[in-house]
């Protein structure tokens, strides 16, 4: 039998905002445990709430982007349960009325485009962090992280395959990151994400009974838990036994999901309206005010890259994929660097150098006035193309002075036509076999003279001049 | 709406509490008078009345995203049973 996976996501992201959803307490990641907190975030009795006016802004906004239905009246309510990572027993969500429902993202996949439905997307806070210490047998309670804002985003069970889920996750990262509302970043747990999968005989249109999977915190494990479960529960269906609707946890080390203690599994949280915070109406002129003050998303921006610049779709995706690296080459291109040339010096020095320091666009030293600076001296022919690459590479990681270096260094390209005459025909006579390689019509040969001419040359000379004055001597004669 | 012995029993293990047997049932005996009260307000008639989350007219409460010196940390942890020094320590809890 042929079997369908059907996948459905709650994607959790903290909001970047400087305080917590509820208290003034700091939202900065890490920190001595404990010192991020105050008896509103620690749930001390008598203490109460009020909503951080940027969450709900940010919330909005994210709602926007994922075209959402924005709920004019909102609502918070209390999700009841015992856990130490929750001080007051209670987390304060939005279950009835979520600030927004009814979304939409489409995704582009080799397989093909398709929409995704969002559910709905709803603000809540965080839990705090507990960390079991071997030497006392018991666990310390670390609530920083307690009452950072989250926003959670529900889709429906529109996935098929690992693909496509990776694919909106990207494409959200990308959305949220370009909104500025969440640094999305994975590895401090900033965008966490809960899988729910199942399976069907293909052709169905009734859903398995599903697993919901946690502890997922990087793409390339959200797609291995994929496959992994998938095959599960296609397996345990064909032995004649049944899925266990659970909560399972994926192992990193061991590539495998296992069942959580049913403990943790029993599910009831009693949901209240929350009766510390007042209920939310929202006005159609503020909306109206984010949705004027919506930035320009990277799709949008694919689509005007291509059109204005006429840049390959593939130069457009690349650039793209980072707001920071978008904004970068918007600059090059406003301080006169030709779109492609531009285009060409961010997909390969600017993200090789990226990459080898394993490092992100945001974090670069490198400005965009000293690159356009750069490609202009090639554009003037005062710099080789080769030459340019040598001078990005060394001030890279300073943002240097590029007529300074190329100053200091003597790397200004000869221009001077007697020189690169001169340096021709010194090396032409020096490997006479070289000479009679290439007339005897070994084109290769050629190659190596002009290695040699720009060696005299320490590289600094146009090659194309190379090129033509070495054709018109070896002509002559 | 009958209180059993089930019920008070999947209440404690929610709630976490440990119930011996004579407070079981004297703890099913108060659940039932609570419903039974709850159910007298159910022979209210509320149709065509909006749901009521807040007994206060008031709406949109917020602040703005200010930080403010977080709370001594020697403070917080004063009240800790465990007496814990840079955070609280409860039972195990993380496999």
């Amino acid at each position: 039998m042929t079997w369908e996976t059907v996948i459905g996501l709650e994607t959790h992201v903290e909001l970047a905002t400087r305080t917590k959803i509820f208290c003034s307490c700091t939202t900065a990641f890490g920190g001595e445990p404990n010192t991020h907190c105050c008896p509103v975030c620690m749930g001390m009795p008598g203490t109460l709430p009020v909503l951080n006016k940027k969450v709900l802004e940010f919330a909005v906004k994210a709602g926007l982007a994922l075209n959402c239905h924005i709920t004019r009246y909102s609502k918070f309510d209390r999700k009841n349960y015992f856990y130490p990572d929750l001080p007051k027993a209670y987390q304060i969500s939005q279950l009835y009325l979520p600030i927004a429902r009814d979304g939409a993202v489409s995704i582009h996949t080799p397989a093909g485009d398709k929409t995704v439905r969002i559910h709905e997307l709803h603000m809540e806070e965080d839990a705090g962090k507990l960390v079991h210490d071997p030497w006392l047998d018991q666990t310390r309670a670390d609530y920083n992280r307690c009452g950072v804002p989250l926003i959670e985003i529900v889709t429906e069970p529109d996935f098929r395959t690992a693909e496509e889920t990776v694919a909106y996750l990207e494409k959200l990262k990308e959305t949220l990151q370009y909104l500025g509302v969440s640094d999305c970043k994975m590895q401090e747990g900033s965008l966490r994400c809960d899988v729910n999968l199942s399976v069907r005989p293909l052709g169905s249109s009734e859903l398995g009974t599903r697993t919901e999977m946690k502890n997922l915190n990087s793409f390339k494990a959200i797609a291995r838990a994929i496959g992994y479960e998938a095959r599960r529960q296609i397996e345990l269906i064909e032995e004649g036994k049944q899925v266990v609707q659970e909560t399972r946890r994926w192992d990193e080390n061991k590539d495998a999901t296992y069942a959580m203690r049913s403990k943790e599994n029993a599910q009831d949280y009693r949901y209240f309206p929350e009766p510390d915070i007042p209920p939310i109406e929202l006005s159609e002129e503020y909306l109206e005010g984010l949705r004027a003050a919506q930035p320009e998303l990277a799709g949008e921006k694919r689509a005007r890259y291509q059109r204005e610049y006429g840049l390959p779709e593939y130069d457009c995706q690349m650039i793209t994929s980072d707001g920071a690296l978008a904004r970068f080459f918007e600059e090059l291109v406003e301080l006169g660097a030709p779109p492609k040339q531009g285009a060409n010096w961010i997909m390969g020095e600017v993200l090789g150098a990226l990459a080898q320091r394993a490092m992100e666009p945001r974090d670069m030293k490198l400005t965009a006035p000293t690159l356009a600076r750069l490609i202009a001296r090639v554009g003037e022919g005062r710099l080789n193309r080769n030459t340019a690459v040598k001078v990005f590479e060394a001030i890279f990681d300073t943002d240097g002075d590029v007529d300074a270096y190329v100053k200091e260094h003597g790397l200004e390209q000869v221009s001077d036509g007697g020189l690169v005459r001169e340096a021709c025909a010194g090396v032409l006579e020096a490997n006479p076999q070289s000479v009679a390689d290439y007339r005897g019509g070994r084109e290769k040969a050629f190659g190596f003279l002009v290695g040699q001419v720009m060696r005299e040359l320490k590289g600094r000379a146009n090659p194309q001049t190379v090129n033509s004055t070495l054709k018109e001597l070896l002509g002559k004669d | 709406m009958i209180v059993n012995t089930e019920m008070v029993d999947y209440i404690s293990e929610l709630s976490r509490m440990e119930l011996r047997a004579g407070e079981k049932q004297a703890m099913t005996a108060q659940l039932e008078q609570i419903i039974a009260y709850m159910n007298v307000l159910n022979q209210l008639d509320t149709q065509g009345i909006e749901p009521m989350s807040h007994v206060f007219p008031v709406k949109n409460v917020l602040r703005e995203d200010e930080p403010a010196p977080s709370q001594d940390r020697a403070q917080l942890l004063a009240g800790s049973p465990s007496g814990g020094k840079e955070a609280f320590l409860v039972p195990k809890a993380v496999e």
